[in-house]
């Protein structure tokens, strides 16, 4: 029949598999369903309810939860493939994206891979072959070693050849991940080896390339795109400078404090990065920009639609994976370099599950509340999670990604503020305070960006535990914050109070306000600051509420302070309208119950604090000599015990029990989300009660061993 | 169901309902001057209570407090504050008892009694106050236990005791321990509440010593505090006194002897707040649908309520002070009743008697209010009305404002006794929930046949301008003096007028004192001094309390035909 005649090649996609889950699998089904293309979504054991799952047409399991067992496994996707009749796999960015034996796969099978051809993943996924051929195309390089010999004696003095401060890098994959900086040759072979795990662990190649390390570089990229018919352009560049554990946090288009020379320039030289590996579809190529010498050097090319896509389509205002698709389909671009727009500027925020105190360690746990901003035409939000998900630890704990368009970079940044101060979560740490902290320094509203942004001025993003005076602006306005809880929360139970006894008891016992002969009723509620950033000092703030006749609260804290009026109005289940001594504003007020605590959520204006209160019965049932917990880090553990920062896999124990060890002395090293973390001796003394295991997994808070001093 | 403004359809809307709804009217005259002068004196009465009501409301004063604090204890209403539902309303009963009863203050008379409700369940509370004579009892203490205990008994509400006492006042053990209404009681209640399946709990709070130490040992369920709640039949001293045996009050009668050695207590709090929350969860765990008797419910109740159309504070204008003064009870009733709709019966009969039907938050009532002194319809009247309501189990609400029956010739002829026999037989006998508010005079037996402390009401409160007693200061002197002067022109002696006006001066001085409603609430002739504007509130959450009761058939007795 016809089916026989017509060759696949001739045919335009119609059905796509998205090899891929989260925000990127949704985004890319989102253009799909736009153009009309039907839609295979692919997910492990961990995802069955996933957003990404419930927005495609179709969807296949293909395995346990670890990546290596389902979304990295190509076979598996390749028989979903095959099951489901689609013509073509869309990788996303991350898993199989970059993998060349992924897209060869597809190429052998027929399928079409909506990505680049797969000589080019692999020219450009060596790292150190692809630095030849970016030399030989005459893109700028920085100095370094790309060589095949790893003797780690070799690496050493290749290292001094170099000079330092080095960078190491995994010569296979991305995203910072194995990467180490190098102060001095003494640091050289614990990073080196550390690298090497790190790669082997994550690429499963352990080739390690040496380079000299800029002390004031920017990170500076260019969209490339190129079509089967030989045409590659570039969209302009993005700034990505501001990272951190080298991930980028806020990405934003165009570069700013650049000149139109030099983003000619940059453009130039991505399109003939592309060239020289004969390249087609969406592509990246980042270069590192020496803040000191004007000077751009090439650093790699990532061959797939990048985590940051969104920032430069809301500048030249077209649809990335559309054109992805078109050229997989072997359409021209639709547009020559001179017909590339650019209007505007446009930041991305990435939100992360993460505890940003803890030095941005991967968070998991339950989304009670998730409440992203409200989309419009410049603002975006790509998001593959909803409320009540699991932020898992097999997972990258991206949340989603905030993207912004203004007329210019000054009215785009207004809009970021805004927007991450209304983007709501509660149930996982997140780092939305401090991207508003970033979105709103000084150096940043100027665009002064290079990636050591966060170190360098850490101490105006960080708290500072030290200063007594910081914390007390902190803790007044919590405790003002706590006051609007305290009114909300009361409000809040009794119309629940009110509602679960409907019919039972006259509403009249639930009154507001509730009666009382002859005095108003007062209620105490005590609320302990969940707080994260000063540890110190009393977190417990005690509030009495004293009910007006006309509905109002008066809010003490203690006994002897002012009383705040405090008026409030439910306008829907979480958001309330509240007067404060006149002053009246949006707040919302979200709550979840965990670990025999109720939490408790505000949000209003710029501010977000978050609260705990003991409920019920919530007691040890021991009955003599144990403190109530206070939180679950300080609890039950004997002094000196070192707990998990994080969950995670225990990769390799250093040390034996009992040995002596120093303070800084490196004990064990964790990996999650494929990120190790070293954890280190506080003090100097003897190990003891070390019980965890290389290969073990533990639980975040658990304990892993105890230093004697 | 907050509509507030009046409604000229209403009547006909209630027509094509099929009831004619009769709405009051307002009945007021603001400008009058009875208005405006029973406004200021109100005023000042209202105030007087408060300060009353703020000194109760401290407890036993800063030092006492600041020792409770320090222990880590909450005063008596915190506690049940932390018990009751998050944001609902407590009735809290006789705040007064003990006002000026004894040579020294004894604040809400040392234990705080009232309504609320835990988990959605209305619960009796009884609290010692620790800061109050170490939370002894004195006999008013017994007195308003006792009467706590009768109404949940009654009610047949779980019963929370906050137990934190040192047990019987010593100095006063002939007035607390042997009599029948006296300590012993207490706990012969709690035992037949318990046969009876009404929940006894007892969260062990301090010290229960001696006979306090049966109130957790009695009760179905209790916790018991770490540290600060003891119990123990005698205390360190008096062990030490009588075997020498040295030990401490922990060691005696603590937390974990009681848990874990002697169960007298069943559950261990870690401290105060830990009591009660597990005291709130006991409470959640009751099956309350395997009470007895909770089939039925009296009257008829319906979640929407519209509100009086009149405005509740104007109760305080409306109030007499003087009692000679006349006002339409139904200016009263038009305030207190849903949307101010009064089904009146026997509107053009007895007309110093007001008899009709409304609802008070949705909860059907039959209200009795007097217009004046009672004559022989209106006690026929009210009779008849009693007859109906305890027919139809509808709950009774008697607003009190009488100086007596009708007196004279004419009266007695007509047989006034016999018609004031029927109402006192009716009120006596009806079995249906009885609420009564003194709102004003409550004199003789106008008292008795408007179901006044003695016919046993399920609740029964005061208003501040309130005046109780068998009659007026004015007409005791009278008669006492006629009576006098009798016995003095007998023995021949000459009353000069001056001192026949001391005399009666006297007299009124003395009944003025008794029958203001401080001394009666002192004494728990009431279950509390109300402020006229709460009355609807107080009306509508003891009618929710006692609406809990069994249904029960009313039989009466022989009525003099």
């Amino acid at each position: 029949s016809d089916g026989a005649t017509i060759k696949p090649k001739d045919r335009c996609i119609e059905k796509v598999l998205v090899a891929n889950r989260g925000e990127i699998a949704c985004r890319i089904m989102r253009t799909a369903k736009r153009l009309g293309i039907q839609t295979v979504a692919v997910y492990s054991d961990a995802d069955r309810d996933s957003l990404h799952v419930k927005s495609a047409d179709e969807a296949v399991r293909i395995g346990p939860p670890p990546a290596r067992l389902s979304y990295l496994s190509g076979a598996t996707i390749m028989e979903a493939a095959a099951r489901t009749g689609a013509q073509a796999i869309h990788p996303g960015y991350g898993f199989l994206s970059e993998s060349s034996d992924f897209a060869q796969l597809c190429e052998d099978s027929g399928l079409t891979f909506i990505g680049p051809p797969a000589s080019a993943i692999r020219d450009m996924g060596d790292k150190s072959a692809s630095k030849r051929i970016m030399g030989a195309a005459g893109v700028p390089l920085v100095p370094g070693y790309h060589g095949h010999e790893q003797d780690i004696d070799h690496m050493k003095s290749e290292a001094g050849k170099i000079g330092y401060p080095i960078i190491i890098k995994p010569t296979h994959g991305g995203g910072g991940k194995g990467m180490r900086i190098v102060q001095s040759e003494k640091d050289f072979a614990d990073a080196f080896l550390g690298a090497q795990r790190e790669a082997a662990a994550s690429f499963g190649v352990n080739t390690i390339l040496l380079e000299k390390y800029i002390t004031r570089p920017r990170h500076i990229e260019v969209q490339i795109f190129g079509d089967k018919h030989g045409n590659v352009l570039h969209l302009y560049e993005r700034d990505c400078s501001v990272q951190r554990r080298h991930q980028k946090i806020i990405e934003e288009a165009p570069a700013p404090n650049i000149s139109e020379k030099f983003r000619a320039n940059l453009g130039q030289a991505a399109v003939s990065a592309a060239r020289a590996v004969g390249y087609h579809n969406a592509g990246t190529v980042e270069f590192i920009v020496d803040t000191e010498s004007d000077q751009f050097y090439f650093m790699e090319m990532n061959t797939r639609l990048q985590v940051e896509h969104p920032v430069t389509e809301m500048i030249v205002g077209q649809d990335f994976v559309e054109w992805q698709i078109r050229v997989a389909n072997g359409e021209p671009l639709p547009i020559s370099q001179s017909e590339v727009p650019m209007s505007g500027h446009a930041f991305e925020a990435r939100i992360y599950a993460e505890n940003v105190p803890k030095g941005f360690l991967p968070a998991t746990g339950v989304l009670n509340h998730y409440r992203p901003v409200a989309v419009s035409s410049s603002v975006r939000v790509e998001t593959g999670v909803e409320q009540g998900d699991t932020v898992s630890m097999h997972y990258d704990p991206m949340i989603a990604k905030l993207v912004v368009w203004g007329g210019n970079r000054g009215e785009a940044l207004v809009k970021l503020k805004d927007s991450l101060s209304n983007f709501q979560v509660a149930g996982v740490p997140t780092n939305i305070n401090f991207l508003q902290k970033l979105a709103s320094h000084k150096e940043f509203s100027v665009g002064n960006v290079e990636t050591h942004f966060i170190e360098h001025h850490k101490s105006d993003l960080f708290a500072d535990e030290s200063n007594p005076a910081a914390a007390e602006v902190a803790y007044k306005e919590v405790k003002h914050s706590a006051a609007l809880v305290a009114a909300c929360v009361s409000s809040i139970e009794n119309s629940d109070w009110n509602e679960s006894n409907l019919g039972k008891l006259p509403s009249l016992w639930y009154s507001h306000p509730p009666f009382r002969v002859h005095h108003e009723a007062k209620q105490t509620i005590e609320l302990e600051w969940d707080n994260e950033c000063y540890s110190n000092g009393s977190n417990l703030i005690s509030l009495g509420l004293i009910y007006q006749p006309d509905g109002s609260y008066l809010i003490q804290e203690g006994n002897d302070s002012p009383s705040l009026e405090v008026r409030v109005t439910q306008v829907r289940k979480c958001d309330f309208r509240v007067e404060a001594a006149g002053l009246s504003m949006n707040v919302t007020v979200a709550t979840y119950l965990k670990d025999g605590y109720k939490h408790i959520h505000i949000w209003h204006g710029s501010e977000h604090h978050q609260f705990k209160q003991k409920v019920g019965i919530g007691f040890s049932e021991d009955e003599e000599g144990v403190q109530h917990r206070t939180s679950s880090e300080t609890s039950s553990h004997p002094p000196g015990t070192i707990v998990a920062p994080m969950a995670g896999l225990v990769v390799k124990v250093l040390v034996e029990n009992e040995a002596k060890v120093d303070q800084g002395q490196p004990i064990l090293v964790l990996e999650a989300m494929k990120m190790e973390h070293v954890v280190k001796s506080p003090s100097s003394g003897s190990v003891q009660d070390l019980k965890v295991k290389a290969g073990q997994q533990v639980s975040d808070g658990s304990a892993l061993f105890r230093i004697q001093g | 169901g907050t509509d507030s403004r009046p409604d000229p359809f209403r009547c006909f809307r209630g027509l094509q309902k099929g009831f004619c709804v009769g709405v009051l009217p307002d009945g007021v005259d603001r400008n009058s001057e009875a208005f405006s002068s029973n406004s200021i004196a109100m005023e000042g009465i209202l105030t007087d209570l408060r300060s009353h009501i703020k000194k109760v409301l401290a407890g036993g004063g800063e030092e006492a407090v600041k020792r409770n604090r320090s222990r880590n204890k909450l005063l008596p209403r915190e506690r049940i504050d932390r018990l009751l539902d998050p944001g609902s309303s407590f009735l809290e009963l006789s705040q007064l008892a003990g006002h000026e009863l004894y040579e020294e203050p004894l604040p809400s008379g040392g234990i705080i009694t009232g309504i609320g409700p835990i988990h959605g369940h209305l619960c009796m509370f009884m609290a010692n106050d620790p800061t109050v004579k170490g939370g002894t009892y004195y006999p008013i203490t017994i007195k308003k236990h006792l009467r706590a205990q009768e109404i949940a008994a009654r009610c047949r509400l779980p019963c929370i005791y906050l137990v934190d006492s040192g047990g019987a006042y010593l100095p006063k053990q002939a007035e607390v321990f042997p009599d029948k209404e006296n300590f012993g009681r207490v706990f012969y209640n709690e035992s037949v509440m318990s046969s009876e399946g009404i929940p006894q709990i007892a969260i062990v709070l301090g010290s229960c010593t001696a006979g306090g130490a049966y109130i957790p040992a009695m009760a179905d369920e209790s916790v018991m505090v770490k540290g600060n709640g003891t119990i123990f039949l005698a205390g360190p001293p008096l062990v030490k006194a009588a075997t020498g045996e040295e030990v401490s009050a922990e060691d005696l009668g603590g937390a974990t002897v009681h848990c874990n050695v002697s169960g007298v207590s069943d559950y261990f709090a870690q401290d105060e707040l830990h009591g009660l929350a597990i005291g709130r969860n006991i409470v959640k765990n009751l099956h309350m649908a395997a009470k007895k008797g909770m089939e039925g419910k009296f009257g008829s109740s319906n979640i929407e309520y519209k509100e009086p159309l009149y405005d509740i504070n104007e109760l305080r204008s409306i109030a007499p002070v003087d009692h000679k003064q006349q006002f339409d009870v139904r200016s009263i009733i038009a305030r207190i009743i849903d949307g101010s709709e009064f089904d009146e019966f026997k509107k053009q009969y007895g007309t110093t008697l007001v008899t009709g039907f409304a609802r008070i938050y949705g909860q059907t009532v039959g209200i009795i209010g007097n217009n004046g002194i009672l004559f022989n319809e209106s006690a026929l009247k009210g009779a008849h009305f009693i007859e109906l309501c305890s027919q139809r189990k509808i709950p009774l609400v008697f607003l009190q404002n009488i100086t007596g029956f009708m007196v004279g010739s004419r009266a007695e002829a007509n047989g006034i006794a016999k018609s004031g026999a029927k109402m006192v037989m009716a009120v006596s006998c009806a079995k249906v929930p009885k609420i009564t508010i003194i709102t004003g005079a409550s004199f003789g037996a106008g008292n008795y046949a408007m179901c006044g402390r003695a016919y046993s009401p399920d609740f029964m409160f005061i208003w501040p301008n309130a005046r109780i007693g068998i009659m007026g200061g004015a007409q005791a002197a009278g008669v006492l003096s006629q009576i006098e002067k009798a016995t003095k022109k007998r023995q021949g002696i000459k009353w000069t007028e001056e001192e026949e006006e001391a005399f009666k001066k006297k007299t009124v001085d003395a009944y003025e004192r008794e029958a203001n409603p401080y001394f009666s609430t002192a004494r728990l002739w009431d279950d509390g001094v109300i402020d006229p504007s709460d009355t609807r509130k107080v009306l509508g959450l003891c009618l929710s309390a006692a609406a809990n009761r069994p249904l029960e058939d009313t039989r009466f007795g022989v009525f003099r035909m």
